[in-house]
C-alpha cells in the first residue's frame, strides 16, 4: 500500500512524454518482438507466484479435505483406515448436517426474497436528489465493513432477553418478547440471525444498485419526465429493467456469501440453541476441532464445495448467461 | 474497461440536470428510519462504552448520564488490546502486500499478453473466487500447523489470507490493466525498455487506483477475519476479532467494558474504508460490470 501511493503521483509525468513519441513511431509496426522463449520466461515470471501461492494455500487443502474424507482418523497417527464412502453417509445422515443444509438454504432464499427488494427500494431512494445523499450512501455502507465478530458481540447485547434494547422496543409497541429471548427460542433463532444478516449484508446490495444506478443515462429520465411519466414509473420501465444485470451479479455474490455463513453464527449462536443455527461450516469446524473427527469434517468440506459449485454453475448457465448474450 | 473509466467520478452525479427533484417529508422520513435502524446497533455500542455497566441495565437505550470514561480508558490502557492490534495490524499489512504484490504480477499478462493459455489460466482465478475458505480450513489448519510449522505466527494467517484474496484481487485488477493505453507501453519498448520494465515502471504505477483498491479489500477483510485466526492464533498471538470474541465471553459481566472494546477494535477498518470509499466504489463497479 505504502509502496504503490510513493509511486503514483510520479506516474503520468513520466509517461506523458513517452506516449507522445509513440505516436510518431507507430507507423515502424508492433514493436513487442514476441520471442517464443522470452515472452513464455516473462509469463511464468509474472504469474508463478500467484499460482504457487493458491496452489499451497488453496488448492492442497481442498485436495487433502477430499483425500481426508475417505478415512476414518482422529488426527494423529498415520492416515490409513480407508472407510470408502461411509464418512458421506454418516454425514448425510445426520440430522444436524441435513438442518444444516436446510439453514444456509433458508438464509439463500431469505436473502434473495427480503434483502433484493429492501436494497432496491433504498438504492432507489438514495439515488432522489435529496440533501445530504452523499452521507446517506456513506452511512447505510456502515454496517458492511463492521467485522462479523464485532457485529455479533454487539447484537448479543441487544438481543438478551430481558433487558436487551430489542426486548424494551418490542415492549414498548406492546407485543411480548419471548420469554427466552430472541437467540434462545429455536423456533425464532433462525430468523433473529437472518434479521443481523440482513443489518449487515443490506449496504453491499445499496451500494452496488447504486452504483448501478447511476449507469443509467440522464437523458433516459429525462425522456420519460416530458412524456409526463411520473417518477415510479420511470423507475419501473427504466431503472430497474436497467439495473438486472447489477441484480443477477449481486444475487450470486449473496447465494455464495449465504453458504459458507460462519463468524456471525459462531459469535452469536454457536450454532444453538438445540442445533437450531448450525449452518454447514460451523458443522465442520465443530467436527474437525471440537471432535477430531477430520473424516466427517472432510466429508462435509467436499459437499459444502459441491454444493456451492454446482449453484455457481446452474447460475452462470440459466441466470448469468443471459447477460453475456445479450451483451454481444 | 469503459466503464472503470466513466464511473470513476461519481461526484459527477450531482450536478445533473433537474429530473425528478428531491423528496417530500416522505422521502426524509423513510431515509431517517434507514439511518436510525442502520447505526443504531454501532451508536448503541460506542455510547454504551460511555456508560456504566449500572446505567445499561437500568435503562439499556439510554444515553450516557453521566458520561464515563474510565472504559475506553482501562482498554486502551490494557496490554493484551495493543498486543491483538499489532498481531492484527501486522497480518493485515503482510496480507495485503502479498495478495496486491502476486495479483498484479498475474492480472499483468493476463491483460497484456497474448498467449493460447490466458483465458484458462484467467478461468482459474474466476474459479478461485468459487472455493470458500471455509472448504479448506481443517487441512489448512494441519498444513499450517504441522507441515509448514507455522502455527500461532503471523505468516501461518497471512499467507492463507493472501491466497484467498487473489482470486478477487486478479479479476478487480485486469480490467484496470486493460484500460491502460497499449500506446504508452509499446513506445517504451521502442525505447529499449524491457517487458518487465514496463511493468514496473508503466502498468504498476498507473494501476494504482485499482491496488488501491483492492489492497482496502485484502485489508479489511483480513482485520474482520475470525474463522482461520481461530483456528491458528492463541494466546498472546491472538488477533482483535478473537480478542473482542474472548473478551465478551470473559467479561459477560461487563457489558459496558465489552462495547468500549468492541467500539475501538471496528475504528480502524472503518475509517479506511470510509476515506477511500469512492475509490473502493469505482473498483467494485468495474469488477462487477467489467
Amino acid at each position: 500500500m505504502a509502496q504503490t501511493g510513493a509511486v503514483a503521483p510520479a506516474a503520468p509525468a513520466a509517461a506523458e512524454p513517452v506516449a507522445r513519441r509513440a505516436v510518431s513511431r507507430r507507423a515502424t509496426g508492433h514493436p513487442a518482438g514476441s520471442g517464443g522463449w522470452r515472452k513464455r520466461l516473462e509469463i511464468l515470471l509474472f504469474v508463478t507466484p500467484a499460482l504457487a501461492l493458491m496452489a499451497v494455500f488453496v488448492v492442497w487443502p481442498v485436495v487433502a479435505a477430499v483425500r481426508m474424507s475417505f478415512f476414518r482418523w482422529k488426527g494423529f497417527g498415520p492416515m490409513d483406515d480407508f472407510v470408502g464412502w461411509n464418512n458421506y453417509a454418516l454425514v448425510l445422515k445426520d440430522q444436524v448436517f441435513t438442518d444444516a443444509v436446510m439453514h444456509n438454504f433458508v438464509i439463500v432464499v431469505l436473502s434473495l426474497l427480503v434483502q433484493l427488494p429492501l436494497g432496491l427500494a433504498i438504492a432507489l431512494l438514495l439515488n432522489r436528489k435529496i440533501r445530504m445523499r452523499g452521507l446517506l450512501r456513506t452511512i447505510v455502507f456502515v454496517p458492511y465493513v463492521v467485522a462479523e465478530v464485532i457485529a455479533g458481540v454487539v447484537w448479543f447485547q441487544l438481543l438478551q432477553p430481558g433487558y436487551g434494547v430489542v426486548d424494551g422496543l418490542v415492549s414498548a409497541v406492546g407485543l411480548t418478547p419471548p420469554e427466552q429471548g430472541f437467540l434462545g427460542t429455536p423456533s425464532l433463532t433462525l430468523w433473529t440471525l437472518f434479521v443481523v444478516l440482513t443489518w449487515k449484508y443490506l449496504g453491499m446490495a445499496i451500494l452496488l444498485f447504486l452504483a448501478g444506478l447511476q449507469g443509467v443515462p440522464d437523458e433516459l429520465y429525462e425522456a420519460a419526465q416530458i412524456d409526463g411519466a411520473s417518477w415510479w414509473q420511470a423507475q419501473r420501465r427504466i431503472a430497474i429493467p436497467l439495473l438486472g444485470p447489477t441484480m443477477r451479479t449481486w444475487a450470486f455474490l449473496s447465494m455464495i456469501g449465504s453458504l459458507q455463513l460462519f463468524d456471525l453464527v459462531w459469535v452469536l449462536t454457536g450454532g444453538g440453541p438445540a442445533n437450531a443455527t448450525t449452518t454447514m461450516a460451523t458443522y465442520l469446524v465443530n467436527q474437525g476441532t471440537a471432535r477430531s473427527n477430520y473424516g466427517i469434517a472432510g466429508a462435509a468440506s467436499v459437499v459444502l464445495f459441491v454444493v456451492a459449485f454446482v449453484m455457481a454453475v446452474l447460475y452462470q448457465i440459466f441466470v448469468l448467461r443471459r447477460d453475456t448474450t445479450e451483451a454481444r | 474497461m469503459a466503464t472503470v473509466t466513466t464511473s470513476a467520478g461519481p461526484a459527477r452525479a450531482p450536478r445533473r440536470s433537474r429530473t425528478f427533484g428531491g423528496g417530500g417529508p416522505l422521502v426524509y422520513g423513510l431515509a431517517a428510519v434507514v439511518v436510525a435502524l442502520t447505526l443504531g446497533p454501532v451508536l448503541y455500542g460506542a455510547l454504551g462504552g460511555f456508560r456504566t455497566n449500572e446505567q445499561l441495565a437500568r435503562d439499556p437505550a439510554g444515553l450516557p448520564d453521566p458520561w464515563v470514561f474510565s472504559n475506553y480508558q482501562g482498554v486502551l490502557t490494557n496490554d493484551a488490546f495493543w498486543r491483538y492490534a499489532v498481531n492484527s495490524t501486522v497480518v493485515a499489512v503482510v496480507t495485503t502486500v502479498v495478495a496486491v504484490l502476486f495479483g498484479v504480477m498475474a492480472a499483468y499478462p493476463l491483460a497484456r499478453y497474448q498467449f493460447r493459455l490466458r483465458e484458462p489460466l484467467f478461468l482459474v482465478f474466476v474459479l478461485g473466487l468459487l472455493f470458500p475458505a471455509a472448504v479448506a480450513i481443517i487441512p489448512l489448519f494441519i498444513l499450517v500447523t504441522r507441515d509448514l510449522g507455522l502455527g500461532n505466527t503471523w505468516w501461518g494467517v497471512a499467507l492463507p489470507q493472501a491466497a484467498f484474496a487473489l482470486p478477487m484481487t486478479v479479476v478487480i485488477l485486469r480490467p484496470f490493466l486493460m484500460a491502460i493505453p497499449r500506446e504508452l507501453e509499446e513506445a517504451a519498448l521502442i525505447d529499449g525498455a524491457s517487458r518487465v520494465g514496463v511493468f514496473w515502471r508503466i502498468a504498476l504505477p498507473l494501476s494504482a487506483p485499482g491496488m488501491i483498491t483492492v489492497g482496502v479489500l485484502a485489508f479489511v477483510a483480513s482485520w474482520n477475519a475470525y474463522l482461520l485466526p481461530l483456528l491458528l492464533l492463541r494466546d498472546e498471538m491472538r488477533t482483535l476479532p478473537l480478542g473482542v470474541a474472548d473478551y465478551s465471553t470473559e467479561h459477560s459481566a461487563d457489558t459496558a467494558g465489552v462495547l468500549a472494546f468492541t467500539t475501538i477494535a471496528m475504528i480502524p477498518a472503518l475509517v479506511l474504508f470510509l476515506a477511500l470509499q469512492k475509490r473502493i466504489v469505482s473498483g467494485l463497479q468495474g469488477a462487477v460490470k467489467g
